[in-house]
């Protein structure tokens, strides 16, 4: 009997290898960073992917592990970070005296945590009867009630203005101060960290568990002595938590927070991530937010398009590649190491060269149309090419190599399902 | 005189003006092993439902070991102790087979909704996971996900998901429906050795299955149950006999030599 | 009493152009179980259609393309892009549509531009019609009114007449058995797809000068006409009309009262100067039909007149 359980089990070496050591260096780099001399606005970047890395795994306990389309995850977030916004305050006002006085602002995501799991719990409890498509709209709901509703009580949310503190304010923790970024960056990883391995090791709980039990099958889960609806409730609390902890990192790196921050928008924002990365995958998410933040940080200086193309991604991987980023990653990964190497690394050559046929034409057209419409008279003009709107080459470039894209792939598709 | 394990107390159930279930009554003690039969459309998954909760009775009572069950929701009626099989299979798709049984064994090993535990770290859970699934004989199989399973490997992961938990009452709803005939006997040998000591509830077409397994059977005709009884008893009945024509009637002798 | 007028009157044009776009958003939910997230943006792409359409010619061929327009829009979503993901459930669906809206309002940023567009109304119907209370009232509101009105004779009957209707109000009822009955499901679905969007974008031609046309419409509208619909019953076309109808008097009736709870909740000690006091049930407007939805899905989750539950 043990022999068996042995078997079936992964071997000790194996449990590290792939569940300690991606974590060890998820450690190891998040120290390393601000030694590779980054400037402070890479800090920056840096810190809203680590807080953005913290709400995409709490959106995806929800869509990925517990099958829950949520439009109104920011919800969470929003209110978290509101708590944490004025708790700054509280700190600054207390001067060092009383409860609010001794509290670091280092722990403030714990604050997020509590006030997030508040809220799911209050929210989740008529939301999380329903599953599906009235749990979809439910989430909607909530969300756009909040955002409005927040406009009329300015004491709590400061009206159009939000509502700003100073992360500089009260006890310092190991002799943090939280001013440089530096320090926030800190900051920022220990709470990255500490929310992604406890979001991983809640994967493994019988509750994670239960989740995926629930996603797949939530009648049979009844069969097994669970009662669906509480199996949800439960994960909603924990997701809401979660997000409430990412909008006390976030209070603290941008020290505002606004009526908007509980709108469709970010909510929006997160559910496109969450799902280019990849649902299915626990690192799924923290590819997408990686790629958001800096799509939406970097991108948008060279283009203005950036949501197009954000848009544009999102809807080609939920027609092709379901599995998100992610799941390319983890096939690339598995494929390398397979006998036919060969002929896969083929195949990839031929989509990989599709792909940029493709985005060529694509990303012509959008940069073309984006100058036109902005009326300036500016000219799209990559490596030294004048590409004006009414060029035949422009129009040449940005249908060609689009069509021939297109056959390519649709080529490889064919000799694939044919195999 | 011992509690039955399973007790229905004229159950009724009807879907609008549709009365599909009139009046049962059944008797199973425990430790037996009891098949219903009966035509298509005669009530017999009905039945199940009502009985595991996942359908609530019009009127009527049911006792599950002297308890009543009747209305509760499914996940009470689980733990008090009954457990059942799907016609079609029911898993968790998108999980592995080892994942799919140790989730059935959450709640009788006392996990509950825990979050603060490693499922991998009970050690208890893990042999008794094991224990189950080479009961089974799907060790072999323990990290495929459930739903790139052969279609008789995903029948027996849906009695092993059923007798995982335990429960001691088990429910199989036509457990070897769509199976080859080599298939069909080691399913059958499978839910012998697993039910062992346990009460058994089956409903079945294939009348080997029903007359090499069962203890006692009950036809169920028209919502109603009109005999019970041996199986050699429910074989010379006239009255089953002519419920069940032709082919049908044909396959209860043939069942009944094998 | 001049306030109440006005609002039932505004209140009742508001309404039925939330039954249009709900009308088409219940006919595809029904048909294709699809919760369509872009139907809102249909309805502002027969906005800007009609508004392109009526820089070259005039209103009244804009009336007629641009629903058209927008319509075969939504059959090509729905022949290259719906179709193919239809296989992956229905949440796929709905995260597919989603992204299509994200799409079509950069789009429209892009071919329009970022700003409002001076889409006016035709000046054949720039007038007053009557005074009312020493009020004019425009004729355009009242031409609103008939357009909406007499698209819900011909959906009428439409569905009740004819053949086509025949099968359309079978699938709402046996989604499944259509196909069986031996029609073209995929050309029905295009159909429906493409119709539902028509409704949208008609909605789009006569409430874009109405209100305004921006890049926004579609971002303010989506969430209320989902309201509509999940309030109404899904699937339900009386309900959704009936929760179309309340939602437009209600938010119409909101917007022009100026009382604050302090004035309503008085007796309950609520004073003016607590901020809850000072919120005035204008404000609250917006909140409304969201209430509304949150409400309804706690306490009867079919909605008013849905059979099936969400």
């Amino acid at each position: 009997m043990t022999t068996n359980m042995t078997t079936l089990a992964p071997s000790a070496s194996e449990k590290f290898t792939q569940r300690a050591l991606p974590f060890i260096l998820f450690a190891l780099l998040l120290i390393v960073i601000p030694f590779i001399g980054v400037s402070r606005g890479t800090l920056t970047l840096f810190n809203h992917i680590g807080i953005n890395i913290v709400f995409a795994l709490s959106y995806n306990m929800l869509l990925g592990r517990a099958g829950l389309l949520s439009f109104g995850h920011a919800v969470y977030l929003g209110l978290g970070g509101y708590f944490c916004v004025h708790i700054l305050n509280w700190i600054a006002d207390a001067d060092g005296s009383g409860f609010w006085g001794n509290v670091p602002v280092f722990s403030l995501p714990i604050f997020g945590f509590a006030m997030g799991a508040l809220a799911g719990a209050i929210i989740g409890w008529p939301s999380c009867r329903r599953a599906g498509t009235a749990f979809a709209m439910i989430s909607l709901g909530v969300a756009e009630l909040m955002s409005t509703a927040a406009f009329m009580f300015d004491s709590l949310f400061g009206g159009e203005m939000g509502i700003s503190g100073d992360r500089m304010s009260g006890p310092k923790f190991f002799g943090l101060s939280m001013g440089p970024i530096e320090q926030v960056y800190y900051f920022i990883a220990f709470w990255t960290l500490v929310g992604t391995v406890a979001m991983y090791a809640f994967t493994r709980t019988p509750l994670g568990r239960l989740s995926e039990a629930t996603r797949d099958n939530a009648e049979r889960v009844q069969f097994i002595g669970y009662d669906p609806t509480r199996v949800r409730y439960l994960v909603f609390i924990f997701a809401g938590a979660f997000a409430g902890m990412a909008g006390g990192m976030s209070a603290v790196q941008d020290e505002i927070f606004t009526p908007d921050s509980l709108s469709l928008i970010p909510s929006g924002a997160i559910l496109i991530a969450t799902y280019i990365g990849g649902i299915r995958f626990f690192a799924g998410p923290i590819f997408g937010a990686i790629l958001m933040t800096y799509m939406g940080s970097n991108l948008s200086d060279y283009t203005a398009g950036w949501l197009l193309y954000l848009g544009l991604m999102f809807i080609s991987v939920v027609l092709f590649v379901p599995d998100g980023i992610a799941g390319l990653v983890f096939g690339f990964w598995r494929g390398i190491r397979s006998p036919g190497r060969y002929a896969l690394i083929g195949k990839w050559i031929t989509q990989i060269l599709g792909l940029a046929l493709v985005a060529t034409s694509v990303i012509v057209v959008v940069e073309v149309a984006y100058r036109w419409s902005d009326g300036y008279g500016d000219v799209f003009a990559p490596f030294g090419f004048d590409l004006p709107h009414n060029g035949a080459l422009t129009w040449v470039i940005g249908t060609l190599p689009l069509l021939a894209g297109i056959l390519i792939l649709r080529r490889v598709k064919r000799t694939e399902s044919e195999a | 005189m011992t509690e039955a394990a399973l007790q229905l107390i004229d159950v009724h159930k009807s879907f609008g003006h549709a009365k599909i279930i009139q009046g049962l009554n059944l008797e199973v003690a425990k430790g037996e092993r009891h098949a219903i039969i009966g035509p298509n459309g005669a009530g017999k998954s009905t039945c199940f439902n009502l009985i595991s909760g996942r359908f609530r009775p019009t009127s009527g009572r049911i006792l599950l070991n002297g308890k009543e069950v009747g209305g509760k929701p499914a996940f009470e009626v689980n733990r008090l102790g009954l457990s059942r099989s799907f016609q079609v299979s029911n898993i968790f798709a998108n999980m592995t087979v080892r994942e799919n049984v140790r989730c059935s064994l959450l709640y009788s090993q006392g996990h509950g909704y825990a979050f603060w535990r490693n499922v991998g770290s009970s050690r208890e859970l893990q042999e008794k996971t094991a224990w189950v699934l080479e009961r089974v004989g799907l060790i072999d199989k323990a990290h495929t996900p459930a739903a790139l399973l052969s279609y008789a490997d995903q029948r027996t992961l849906e009695i092993a998901m059923t007798i995982a938990g335990d429960a001691d009452v088990i429910l199989l709803d036509e457990p070897t429906a769509g199976m080859s005939h080599s298939e069909t006997e080691y399913a059958v040998e499978l839910i012998r050795k697993a039910t062992e000591g346990k009460t058994l509830v089956i409903v079945e077409h294939d009348m080997g299955v029903v007359f090499g397994l069962a203890d006692r059977i009950s036809v169920l005709v028209y919502g109603e149950i009109i005999a019970t009884g041996k199986p050699e008893e429910i074989r010379g009945d006239p009255k089953v006999r002519s419920a069940y024509l032709g082919d049908d009637a044909e396959a209860l002798t043939l069942g009944g030599a094998a | 009493m001049e306030t109440i007028v006005f609002s039932l009157l505004n209140g009742m044009i508001y309404g039925l152009l939330l039954f249009m776009l709900s009308s088409g958003l219940t006919l595809i939910f029904s048909m294709m179980g699809i919760l369509n997230f872009a139907h809102a943006s249909f309805y502002m792409l027969g906005a800007y259609f009609a508004y392109t359409i009526m820089g070259v010619t005039n209103f009244w061929l804009a009336l007629f393309l641009a629903p058209v327009l927008a319509g075969g829009v939504g059959m090509l979503v729905e022949r290259w892009g719906l179709r193919r993901v239809h296989v992956n459930g229905h949440v796929a669906e709905l995260l597919f549509t989603f992204g299509l809206a994200y799409l079509i309002d950069e789009v429209v940023r892009i071919i329009w531009g970022r700003n409002a567009v001076n889409y006016k109304v035709p000046e054949a119907l720039d007038f007053t019609l009557f005074t009312l209370y020493g009020s004019n009232y425009p004729a355009y509101r009242i031409f609103i009114l008939f357009v909406a009105v007499f698209m819900l004779v011909s959906l009428w009957y439409l569905l009740k007449r004819t053949r086509i209707g025949l099968i359309i109000q079978a699938a709402l009822t046996h989604p499944h058995m259509v196909g069986h009955l031996g029609h073209n499901v995929p050309l029905v679905f295009m159909s429906v797809f493409g119709a539902g969007c028509a409704l949208a974008g008609l909605a789009g031609v006569i409430g874009g000068n109405y209100f305004i046309t921006d890049p926004a419409m579609a971002v303010q509208m989506g969430p209320i006409v989902f309201v509509v619909v999940v309030v109404g019953g899904l699937g339900s076309l009386e309900g959704a009309f009936l929760a179309a109808m309340l939602i437009g008097i209600l938010q119409t009736s909101a917007v022009s009262i100026n009382a604050s709870f302090s004035d309503i909740f008085g007796f309950l000690g609520l004073t003016a100067s607590s901020e809850l006091g000072r919120i005035t049930v204008a404000q609250l407007a917006p909140t409304l039909p969201f209430l509304l939805l949150v409400l309804v899905l706690i306490a009867r989750p079919r909605g008013l007149m849905g059979e099936r539950e969400v």
